[in-house]
């Protein structure tokens, strides 16, 4: 299938109208572009306008300047119900679904599709039961909505999103609150769903890790705009990209933390305390990110500093500039030295 | 399907009880007619006492239609209240909605000797809607559940107090046939009012039926059901005006009726094991219609000739309801 553009945005303003006719802008030139069979991702710090920004292009929240075309239509050309069946939401709002089973949450994504009174036809009963297997809780089909764990309610949404059959799916941080392992699987489902389905996916989240590994484009959403000013534009592109040239470095790179374009993570600006780490590369992987910890800067080993060779996860030996040497049998040791020494 | 098999035994067991408690209603009372009389004067072939007659067709007939209907109104109208508000706890008496129409029935009944049957309605209706309109304002500003019931029992006073004042001011004849309306009953409807009561009830109960499915994409908020094409202000306007006709209607024919639109929801849901309005509306429906006939003829006073006021009846029914279903809601999926 030819990759084409679902939605995309030219010279938009995000923001709320006020009282009195004054309006919040939060962005005011925002140009983007969503493509069908992609899981786009994205990024911004808390009130960069992640939300609202999600909320407009679905149609909840009007846009205060600029234009919105889905699948090559102005959006305020759709009418409610057909909006409904090109574009489906997970949304991070408290619901009070808990009376319903699952099956009746994912009927509801039938909602555009049924008559007057929400009579199912087969054709809905399938759209429902093909929906729940594709998320894997079919288990969970007669379970009320308020006994699911929130990896599996998040699933159930996103079935009820299925059922609604639109080809564009938008989320709003659908994996906050979620373990490790309920997050990794929401987002290879949402993978699987862009590849199969050919879906256009754009979801909101704070994991770097997941979006820089399953993303297909990530878009930067920079803090918004102050007063009348321009707001920054968004960045958008693939991870890979965006990491080589420099962008997810600004992006993050502010006050004490930066991104490591080799590792793809953020952590603390490290310090000026050089440790030469040296030898079997997992064992010194790992005493790397402990001496990190401690606050050294790991790096080559050299004769004017301190060095460590790693042999195996038990045998660590240090070396010292004046020659000593001291042996260490485990991590933990090897960080007792290292504190030992330098008081 | 499990589930079908449960909801038809459901409606099954709600329409015998629903049937029982109906000729109960005709059967039951301070005077005893034997049955089969009551079945000739209801076929119009009873030849024997006139007062008999009287009795059943002028009192016992209306009487029970009107606890059917009442009963069936309160309770959609508490149901449609509470998803609107996405609260529980909601009901047209706890909000103050009853006590709106009241006033707007006194205000009528006090000032104006005219008093016909519409204009009592509308004057209901219009005293219900400023109280859902006073409620809706405050629910913008007020998004913690329980306070915004506060204010409705607030609300409620207000009126209360507004209607104690303008009772201060009326002719005392007024204000005993006032203070009695107040009580609420379902013996004020004649056979010849009947037919308006039955008229705006019915528009009300039927209006509601076209909400399931908007009601449905509720449960899930208002973005996501604007995002399945549901029309929010409209649906939402929708709903007022069926709870305002249900309220107002009940409430103008048979006084401000405490408990019944609060607790026959949480009974119907208690039953029915689900919030999905496909189902519970129905069941609300008709659970409304059968405790509000049981609390019709509880009201009879076994050996005497007087009758208690139904208020003093349906919170025997539906306190403890509320407050059972209040120590259980962690165990109670539609509060979670």
């Amino acid at each position: 299938m030819k990759q084409q553009i679902t939605i995309s945005a030219h010279g938009l303003a995000i923001g709320y109208s006020l009282r009195g006719g004054r309006r919040k802008v939060i962005h005011n030139s925002l140009d983007i572009e969503l493509r069908n069979g992609e899981v786009t991702c994205l990024l911004g710090l808390n009130g960069a306008g992640k939300s609202t920004l999600i909320k407009t292009l679905c149609g909840l929240l009007p846009p205060l300047a600029g234009s919105i075309r889905v699948l090559g239509a102005p959006l305020e050309s759709y009418s409610h119900n057909r909006l409904s069946t090109l574009i489906g939401v997970v949304l991070t709002e408290k619901t009070y679904a808990g009376g319903i089973t699952v099956y009746d949450l994912v009927s509801l994504g039938r909602y555009p599709h049924t008559g007057i009174f929400g009579q199912l036809k087969e054709s809905d009963h399938e759209a429902i039961s093909r929906a729940i297997k594709s998320v894997g809780i079919e288990h969970k089909t007669t379970s009320y909505v308020s006994e699911l764990s929130d990896g599996e309610r998040q699933k159930a949404f996103i079935a009820k999103v299925l059922a609604q059959e639109s080809p564009i799916i938008i989320l709003d941080e659908p994996t906050a609150f979620l373990d490790v392992t309920s997050r990794i699987e929401i987002m290879v489902l949402l993978r699987k769903l862009a590849r199969e389905q050919q879906k256009s996916i754009l979801l909101s989240t704070h994991d770097l890790d997941s979006a820089i590994q399953l993303g297909d484009k990530l878009w930067m959403q920079e803090r918004g705009a102050k007063d009348n000013r321009a707001s920054a534009p968004m960045v958008s592109g693939t991870p890979e990209d965006l990491i080589l040239s420099g962008v997810l470095e600004s992006f993050f790179g502010k006050k004490g933390v930066v991104f490591d374009s080799y590792s793809g993570k953020i952590s603390p600006v490290p310090s000026e305390n050089p440790v030469g780490i040296d030898g079997e590369a997992r064992s010194a992987f790992w005493a790397g990110n402990a001496l990190k910890r401690k606050g050294f800067a790991p790096t080559a080993p050299a004769k004017e500093i301190v060095s460590v060779q790693c042999l195996s996860p038990t045998e660590f030996t240090v070396s010292f500039p004046n020659g000593k040497t001291l042996k260490a049998n485990s991590i933990e040791e090897l960080l007792d030295l290292f504190t030992n020494s330098s008081s | 399907m499990k589930g079908r098999s449960k909801h038809i035994a459901i409606y099954i067991s709600l329409g015998v009880a629903l049937l029982l408690l109906f000729c109960g209603g005709l059967l039951y009372g301070s005077v005893r007619i034997p049955i089969d009389s009551i079945l000739e004067i209801i076929a119009g072939r009873f030849e024997g006492r006139q007062t008999w007659v009287q009795i059943v067709m002028q009192s016992r007939l209306p009487q029970t239609i009107t606890a059917l209907f009442a009963g069936a109104s309160l309770a959609v109208s508490g149901l449609l209240l509470q998803t609107l508000f996405k609260n529980p706890l909601a009901g047209p008496s706890i909000l103050g909605i009853s006590d709106g129409a009241y006033l707007g029935v006194a205000l009528v009944m006090i000032y104006f000797s005219f008093n016909s049957y519409l204009t009592t309605i509308i004057a209901a209706f219009v005293g219900a809607a400023v109280v859902l309109l006073i409620i809706i304002g405050f629910s913008r500003k007020v998004k913690n559940s329980v306070m915004l019931l506060i204010i409705g029992i607030m609300v409620g006073y207000l009126a209360s107090s507004i209607i104690s004042i303008l009772n201060y001011h009326a002719s005392p004849d007024k204000v005993h046939q006032f203070v009695l309306w107040g009580m609420g009953d379902f013996t004020g409807v004649s056979m010849e009012k009947l037919p308006w009561f039955v008229i705006f009830a019915s528009g009300g109960l039927l209006g509601s039926v076209f909400l399931i499915k908007p009601l449905n994409a509720l449960l899930l908020g208002e973005s996501y059901a604007a995002n399945l094409g549901v029309r929010v202000k409209s649906i939402r306007i929708a709903i007022l005006l069926c709870t305002g006709i249900l309220t107002a209607s009940t409430t103008a024919f048979c006084g401000p009726i405490s408990f019944i639109g609060l607790a026959v929801p949480h009974i119907a849901r208690l039953l029915l094991g689900s919030s999905n309005h496909k189902q519970l509306l129905p069941i609300t429906l008709l659970a409304g219609a059968c405790v509000a006939l049981l609390c019709n003829m509880l009201t009879v006073v076994p050996g005497s000739n007087s009758i208690l006021p139904l208020n003093a009846i349906t919170p025997i029914i539906g306190a403890p309801v509320i407050i059972y279903v209040i120590v259980n809601r962690r165990n109670i999926q539609y509060f979670n």
